[in-house]
């Protein structure tokens, strides 16, 4: 719990914040094991691994627990919720910067390895030494660099699955849209509707993303193995794909809190947060759609 | 406030709770969580500087003594990282984290809980970085810039940059602390043009780590992937580049420069006028000039990059950026001599460190300009003239603060005033050691010598035996400040008085000293001649 402290409100203490610590490091501990296991042997890394893992997952759970008893006694005055606030937008903002390395990467390399690769503006020499007959292109015809690093592959055609998918997230912003003015209205019903839609949305969503990959290794050959092409485009969808995936369980959450109550008109930040997460995420994808599948 | 089910127990509301255990690892106060940063912050000065003697002893003679290069390298490489992250970084945090709810009458930081997670991540991050050494391939050893394809050939790749990660989730948790407890947690007329310039220092300072760390948290996924996944983000040959990964990198790099430096800015801003007894020169232009380095900060970073192949014109435009950095930097140095110009000045130990910072700084800045010069860049880069540049900011800049705000602040946090006869011992060897290791280090530079290499040209002898002395001799003055640290603390008889420093104004001195284990519980009442800076004109 916590305390009013004259006119403002200090949590107490609380155990969550060292376990946190404690199980990142047990997972992360495991991840570095794990990776530099010698070839064929197993170690111990992967079962640390997933001891942090589950550890992380109970972390969030007796977190948020803790906090949602909290909000429930009705601790958090409006102070507390405009620190929440400020919080998850700075936190987006970072996760708005951390996709930008990886955009960053994929405009490096199309706009200037690639083609210097191919001998334009001062790769003149490289490309007469080394890999005379690489013509630089971006795509199935170049973007695996001169070597063709994990062989010929196919691209992902934008007007196929990708489209339908950027239809299905435009519209789980517009149905979750939908729930947050129900709920500010008090309409329960109406919030669980469109709550239980965006989740839908997302989960089909990340349907079709599966598919997608699959289509791309068995049929395709395009792996993240393939050249700066592959890196860039499982990097990207990857990472976008993890934050849909972890969208909608916040998602789900929700739906359930709706269900028992904790929202009301006036007081449901975490409604509003995983809105906003969810809108980044949108936004996110339109940015692949343009620069990854389209052109 | 009535709640339900309140059963929690009622240690932490009127003093500190007895339990060890429970008050230092599930705290939620900010000036615990704070003397926990600078606790590690000093651990990792020692660990690092340790690190440092190694260096300097396998240099002191040209030839090969006491190290394998490899290890050498390691000791470059794991020096940098852990000043850079574990030193400099967490004692900012901790000042902030001490300081500013202080200084803003806040009762604590907006976010207590993740106050607390931010530092205890840290200790994990370094066990898992130092652990490195012990592996049997070794720790890395490519330099803390993890340049790829070299930092790709060390086994222990994974390890670092998940200690990376980690330390990146510490400062963004942190960062975004302080916004919102700067935005949010100011007491009724502390206006955000009143506040001191330390509190604006952390703000746009917070503002660049989550610009940041983030960027570098991708840089080194890349690396990852590259190394056990097969990606060629930097392979030439699947058509990426080693290169990109400086320009992301030091996308990174060059903002965090400023963000160990900026809240540097901010503390000189605060001691200077203390001992001075004149408020800030030109307060508005302080805080616009860190603003604006702050914003330019952003468009400089290719400066390290000049002798690795650009197009000219990125060349010239990443020089003229760079060099218009020297602009606000001047505001900044111009304003500090104003402020002392007319002042009935004292000489404490926190003011001669203030002073030798605005001196020692400023060399560093010079260099740094001397070597954002294209044609002069490609004689100086990857030389000692680099290494000492960046020793000039970072130590005699960055940690000199440091130093200056913990003698400043001491009194307030233990209660007791330190020796100020052993505090001025300790500012004499720093300042006179601390040159004699750098100086000449700039002159090695300019005659040739590369930067992270265990050998050496006998031509380079003399100033590198001189270099050293000074090392040793820098190295074991700060065991001066250690033993007066532990004085005041522990032993310390004499008493402090609340505004332990006759000029000094702001919030943070009408508490008593010690501090209370809570301050600030009912906002206090500001009265404008109180602060430090209440009446700017406009
Ligand atoms: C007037 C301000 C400054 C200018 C013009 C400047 C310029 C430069 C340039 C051009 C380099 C690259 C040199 C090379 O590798 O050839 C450099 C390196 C460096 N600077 Fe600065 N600098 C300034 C201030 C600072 C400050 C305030 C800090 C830190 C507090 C800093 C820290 C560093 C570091 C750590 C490096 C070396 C990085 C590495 O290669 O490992 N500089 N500086
Ligand atoms: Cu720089």
């Amino acid at each position: 719990m916590g305390q009013q402290q004259g006119a403002y409100f200090v949590p107490s203490k609380s155990q969550w914040p060292i376990v946190a610590a404690v199980v990142m490091f047990v997972t992360v501990y495991g991840a570095a094991h794990w990776l530099n296991a010698e070839p064929g042997e197993s170690g111990f890394g992967k079962t640390v691994l997933l001891i942090g893992a589950l550890g992380i997952l109970a972390m969030f759970f007796g977190w948020f627990r803790s906090v949602i008893k909290e909000s429930l006694a009705g601790n958090y005055n409006d102070q507390v919720d405009r620190s929440f606030r400020m919080g998850m937008m700075w936190f987006i903002f970072s996760e708005v910067m951390f996709f930008g390395a990886f955009f960053g990467a994929l405009w490096y390399a199309r706009s200037y390895s690639v083609p210097w690769l191919g001998g334009e503006g001062h790769g003149v020499l490289t490309h007469q030494f080394l890999w005379s007959q690489y013509s630089a292109a971006w795509g199935a015809t170049g973007g695996n660099g001169p070597e063709h690093v994990g062989g010929d592959f196919q691209t992902i055609a934008p007007w196929g699955l990708p489209l339908l998918n950027t239809l299905i997230l435009l519209s789980s912003s517009v149905t979750i849209t939908i729930a947050h003015h129900a709920l500010k209205a008090g309409h329960r019903g109406k919030v669980l509707l469109f709550l239980g839609l965006t989740v839908l949305l997302g989960a089909t969503f990340l349907w079709f993303q599966a598919h997608e990959y699959i289509e791309a290794y068995k049929e395709l050959n395009l792996t993240l193995q393939s050249g700066v092409y592959g890196s860039t485009f499982f990097m990207l969808t990857g990472f976008h794909g993890m934050h849909v995936t972890l969208g909608t369980i916040m998602l789900a959450v929700i739906w359930l809190r709706v269900l028992k109550g904790h929202f009301n008109k006036d007081h449901h930040f975490g409604f509003e947060a995983v809105a906003w997460y969810w809108h980044f995420v949108d936004v996110v994808w339109l940015g692949l759609f343009m620069f990854v599948y389209i052109l | 406030m009535a709640h339900a089910a309140t059963h929690d127990h009622h240690d932490g509301h009127h003093g500190a709770p007895s339990n060890f255990f429970v008050r230092w690892c599930m705290s939620t106060n900010h000036k615990d969580i704070g003397t926990l940063y600078l606790v590690f912050s000093l651990l990792m000065f020692f660990i690092g500087g340790s690190f440092a003697m190694v260096i300097r002893a396998e240099l002191f003679k040209p030839g090969m003594q006491l190290v394998q290069p490899y290890f050498f390298n390691e000791m470059t490489t794991l020096h940098a990282l852990v000043m850079i992250f574990g030193a400099v970084m967490p004692a900012f945090v901790g000042l902030g984290n001490w300081m500013i709810p202080l200084m803003i009458g806040a009762p604590d930081m907006a976010l207590p809980r993740m106050n607390n997670l931010s530092f205890w991540i840290l200790p994990f991050a370094f066990a898992l970085m130092l652990s490195t050494l012990f592996l049997p391939g070794g720790g890395p050893a490519g330099g803390w810039t993890m340049y790829p394809p070299l930092a790709l050939q060390t086994d222990s790749l994974a390890y670092v940059v998940f200690a990376v990660h980690l330390m990146g989730i510490s400062s963004i948790m942190g960062a975004i602390n302080i916004i919102a407890t700067i935005l949010n947690m100011r007491a009724p007329g502390m206006d955000l043009l009143k506040m001191p310039v330390f509190v604006w220092s952390w703000l746009i300072t917070a503002f660049l780590l989550i610009a940041v760390m983030p960027v570098l948290a991708g840089a080194v996924t890349m690396l990852l992937t590259d190394k056990y996944f097969g990606t060629s983000f930097f392979n030439a040959a699947g058509g990426g580049d080693p290169v990109l990964y400086q320009h992301i990198f030091w996308f990174f790099g060059h903002p965090e420069v400023y963000i160990m430096i900026l809240p540097a800015f901010g503390l000189v801003s605060e001691i200077i006028p203390t001992f001075a007894r004149k408020p800030i020169f030109g307060y508005k232009a302080m805080v616009f000039a860190i603003a604006s380095i702050a914003f330019l900060s952003f468009i400089v970073w290719a400066h390290h990059m000049f002798a690795v192949g650009l197009p000219l014109g990125a060349e010239i435009f990443f020089m003229y950026a760079t060099m218009l950095i020297a602009v606000p930097t001047g505001v900044k140095v111009f304003n500090w001599v104003s402020t002392m110009w007319g002042g009935s000045m004292t000489f404490e130990t926190p003011m001669l460190f203030a002073i030798a910072f605005v001196i020692l700084f400023t060399i560093g800045g010079f260099s740094g300009l001397m070597l954002a010069l294209v044609p002069a860049d490609f004689q100086y880069h990857d030389s000692y003239f680099v290494v000492a540049h960046f020793h000039y900011v970072l130590v005699t800049g960055a940690v000199f603060a440091i130093i200056a705000a913990t003698y400043y602040w001491l009194p307030k946090w233990t209660g007791h005033m330190y020796s100020e006869f052993w505090g001025k011992v300790h500012f004499w060897n720093s300042v006179i050691w601390v040159n004699v290791l750098f100086f000449p280090q700039h002159f090695l530079g300019l005659a040739g010598m590369p930067r992270r290499i265990p050998d050496y040209n006998v031509a380079f002898a003399n100033f590198n035996m001189i270099s050293s002395i000074g090392g040793f001799l820098f190295g074991a003055s700060q065991l001066i400040f250690l033993g007066v640290v532990i004085h005041c603390v522990f032993f310390s008889k004499k008493k402090a008085a609340d505004r332990v420093w006759e000029g000094a104004k702001g919030l943070e001195w009408t508490v008593p000293s010690p501090a209370p284990f809570h301050t600030f519980e009912v906002p206090p009442v500001i009265h404008d001649e109180e602060l430090a800076h209440g009446h700017v004109e406009d």
